[in-house]
């Protein structure tokens, strides 16, 4: 597998505007960016109400994510592109979704949103009518997901990425910084954590870093052992799906899971061990 | 102070162009060493807002046409610290 088979740039998309396999996927954390103005051909994915069960915290079941994208026009057979803003954060959560539910022909849009935008390319407010399927999804791939008892066992064991900035991982802030900061009870990071923040990943036009760059980041500076499994994790899982993509995508690491309760879920738990500081 | 960002330290502003606020572009905010913090895109008045730490930031503007610009804040709890930037 290359790079290609997994990211492709906007050359890329723009040739495949309105091609009959391929649907264009803009996935936000704000979705009104979607409506101001959205890839040619683009649906739209709410994280939040499309993605996430409405009462539990988890994941839409298989049957809500086959409803889902029978409702929304993908079939089995079509290569989805993602998309969307905060450098692909969301775009990334929903590709590493896709994976869990066993759709394999997903791709990223390398710089999404941001570098669409900058690069001053066509954006449309037209709203596509794909029409409905009948989507077949593969049961949760767990190899890739980590819940809170496998992250907690993994302490000390297996690498714990930390991705998040590092104010937040040393417990001087609880959220990234361009939110109210709240959610967890307590700040800091899992014992063992290292830190490297996501965003060492990515270039500032929201590309991703050539795979050497990639390597050094994370094996030379950070000093993450390959030869052992690894857990990523953030505050709510999105930009840990962005290290996820790296390692496991880009990187081609095999044992790399998401944990996607991350710190809001970890740092409210009550009796596990929290460390503070810049660590190192 | 207000009671709204009593434990806040905000850094927010607008951003103009030719005397028109820039609403396609991006506001970043980033640490000692350039090191990212935040991220947001500019709002229909060319605003943005960070709730940060306490201290010195950089505040970045990327717009389309490689437009860039580069301010330093200072933050604080219980303050709303105003930057305008004019690209």
């Amino acid at each position: 597998m290359s790079r290609s088979d997994v990211l492709v740039d906007a050359d890329w998309a723009e040739a495949h505007i309105g091609d009959p396999g391929v649907v264009i996927v803009e996935v936000d954390e704000d979705t009104s960016a979607y409506d101001k103005g959205h890839i040619p051909t683009a649906i739209k994915l709410d994280w939040k109400k499309d993605l996430q069960d409405p009462v539990r915290r988890d994941f839409v079941d298989k049957t809500g994510f086959e409803a889902l994208l029978s409702e929304r026009g993908i079939s089995n057979d079509d290569t989805v592109l993602l998309y969307g803003g905060n450098n692909n954060w969301f775009a990334a959560y929903a590709y590493w979704y896709f994976r869990l539910y066993g759709h394999d022909k997903v791709l990223l849009l390398d710089g999404g949103r941001k570098k669409w935008e900058l690069d001053s390319r066509e954006l449309s407010t037209d709203v596509p009518d794909r029409p409905k399927t009948d989507y077949t999804a593969s049961e949760q791939d767990a190899s890739l997901r980590a819940l809170r008892d496998e992250v907690i066992a993994a302490i000390g064991k297996r690498n714990l990425v930390d991705v998040r900035s590092p104010d937040e991982f040393a417990g001087r802030l609880l959220a990234p910084a361009h939110l109210p900061q709240e959610q967890a009870q307590r700040g800091g990071h899992i014992p063992t954590a290292r830190n490297v923040p996501w965003s060492k990943a990515a270039n500032e036009d929201g590309t991703f870093r050539s795979d050497d760059e990639l390597r050094t980041l994370y094996a030379s500076e950070a000093g993450l052992d390959f030869s052992k499994d690894t857990i990523a994790y953030c505050r709510i899982g999105e930009r840990s799906a962005h290290t996820w993509f790296v390692l496991h995508e880009l990187l081609e690491q095999p044992n790399v899971k998401n944990y996607d309760g991350s710190w809001t879920e970890y740092g409210s738990l009550v009796g596990v061990p929290i460390e503070l500081g810049d660590g190192r | 102070m207000s009671a709204a960002t009593g434990s806040q330290a905000v850094v927010e502003g607008r951003v103009v162009h030719e005397g028109a606020p820039v609403v396609t572009g991006y506001a970043r905010l980033l640490g000692t060493g350039d090191e990212f913090v935040a991220e947001v895109p500019l709002g229909d008045d060319g605003g943005f807002r960070f709730f940060a730490a306490p201290g010195p930031w950089t505040l970045r503007v990327l717009a389309p046409g490689g437009l860039r610009a580069e301010r330093s804040v200072e933050a604080d709890y219980g303050q709303v610290t105003k930057v305008d930037v004019t690209i």
